[in-house]
């Protein structure tokens, strides 16, 4: 079942009049249960694409279908309740509600898609404990560091079991632990049927995913499907012999 | 090879099944385990070029066994080695070599070359993630070797996204 389809999307910036095309003709479906990472060099437009999948920005022309209903002609509140329900998003810059504890940030979208409060505080324990974030949860977000507020963005993102998580860069400030903490987490919520895509950078994020695609200049010029290999390597002293 | 054997002697004489042990005890899964062949080579080697000598010790009911311990000359090339700095991995010319001549060849081009390599990168990562999902979590010698092979592959697939950027367009 297709959860997410695009049809030859565009997005084309102003820049004092004249036009800078940042996606230039995306076609692109996400299957429910799959995992998808997004790369290629600053400036091929991956940031802009997920934006725009998750109706923070307007694409210039072309569809965007989620679930099955035509999305990109909805206007801005229906899109709200959109993500309210359906989406999960996860910035590059974890835009938490500065005046509401770690707790509260991740059980608020629970509780604004229906949960009840036992069911979002349960979700935010679960969450939360993953990762490692359990002692952090009466604090204020402007008390952690970057990287604990970066996974509190993840939890908050899968705080109401979203239908599609999208996440721009789930990794971009977090050392090799906390990578490995975030890495982990999304395997586990992968393997339990959700539909994933995310903008990365970090090959370890990539690794994990079912399928890579890769853009360059605004347009998709490799979507790979991640075969396990046959025979992966047995132990840490095999990595000699793969890398050396 | 040699030179690990010549730190551990420098700790302890030994004979070569103890170095064998002390390998495997100080790298745990880090290293392929030595065999006992390649180390009794190994040792003659280096008791030839006067860096080990070996004596030896009478064992009731067995053969003799020799016990090897490092000479002046053995410690003064151990000092040397952990002194220099160590030559770190040079960047995959091969690949590089392909992506600049593909265009001359006509067999196959540059986007092509850059994207199958970039599939073997990441599938030799998802390779290192899952072994390093394996490796118990106290073996930090493991882990750290794993570690550095991640961050080498990622290098590569930094480095290949710029010859994306640089020489297809």
């Amino acid at each position: 079942m297709t959860v997410l389809r695009t049809l030859n999307l565009v997005r084309i910036y102003q820049n004092g009049g004249v036009p800078v095309p940042a996606v230039r003709g995306v076609d692109f479906t996400v299957e429910a249960g799959e995992f998808v990472a997004i790369m290629g060099p600053s400036g091929s437009g991956k940031s802009t694409l997920v934006h725009m999948l998750g109706g923070l920005d307007q694409r210039t022309s072309g569809e965007i279908w989620l679930d099955g209903k035509r999305v990109d002609t909805l206007s801005e509140s229906a899109w709200a309740v959109l993500r309210r329900r359906k989406i999960g998003f996860v910035f590059q810059f974890y835009n938490l509600v500065t005046n509401m504890t770690v707790a509260d940030n991740v059980e608020l979208p629970a509780l604004l898609a229906g949960m009840s409060s036992r069911e979002a505080r349960e979700r935010r324990e679960y969450l939360l404990g993953e990762l490692g974030l359990t002692e952090r949860a009466y604090a204020a977000p402007a008390e952690l560091s970057g990287g604990e507020q970066q996974r509190v963005a993840l939890a908050r993102a899968l705080a109401n079991g979203p239908r599609l998580l999208l996440a721009d860069e789930p990794t971009g400030n977090l050392d090799s632990r906390n990578t490995r903490d975030v890495l982990k987490l999304l395997g586990e919520v992968h393997g339990n049927g959700q539909t994933v895509v995310v903008v990365t950078h970090d090959a370890k994020v990539a690794s994990k995913a079912d399928r890579v695609v890769t853009l360059s200049d605004g347009m998709i010029v490799d979507d790979a499907s991640m075969r396990r290999r046959r025979f992966p390597p047995g132990s840490a002293g095999d990595v000699v012999e793969l890398h050396g | 090879m040699r030179l690990p054997l010549l730190a551990l002697l420098a700790k302890e004489p030994a004979h070569g099944y103890e170095l064998k042990q002390a390998l495997e005890q100080t790298f745990g899964n880090a290293y392929p385990s030595p065999n006992i062949g390649q180390i009794y080579v190994t040792l003659g080697r280096l008791e030839k070029d006067g860096l080990v000598r070996a004596v030896d010790v009478e064992q009731s009911n067995r053969p003799n066994k020799k016990v090897y311990f490092l000479t002046a000359d053995g410690r003064e090339a151990l000092e040397t080695w952990v002194d220099e700095p160590t030559e770190g991995p040079r960047v995959r010319d091969e690949f590089f070599m392909k992506l600049v001549l593909a265009p001359l060849t006509g067999i196959a081009d540059r986007m092509a070359l850059i994207n199958r390599q970039r599939r073997h990168y990441l599938s030799l990562m998802r390779d290192l993630t899952e072994l390093a999902e394996r490796t118990d979590p106290g073996d930090r010698v493991a882990l750290l070797l794993i570690e550095g092979a991640t961050l080498h592959l990622q290098a590569d697939l930094d480095w290949l996204e710029r010859c994306q950027e640089d020489l297809v367009s």
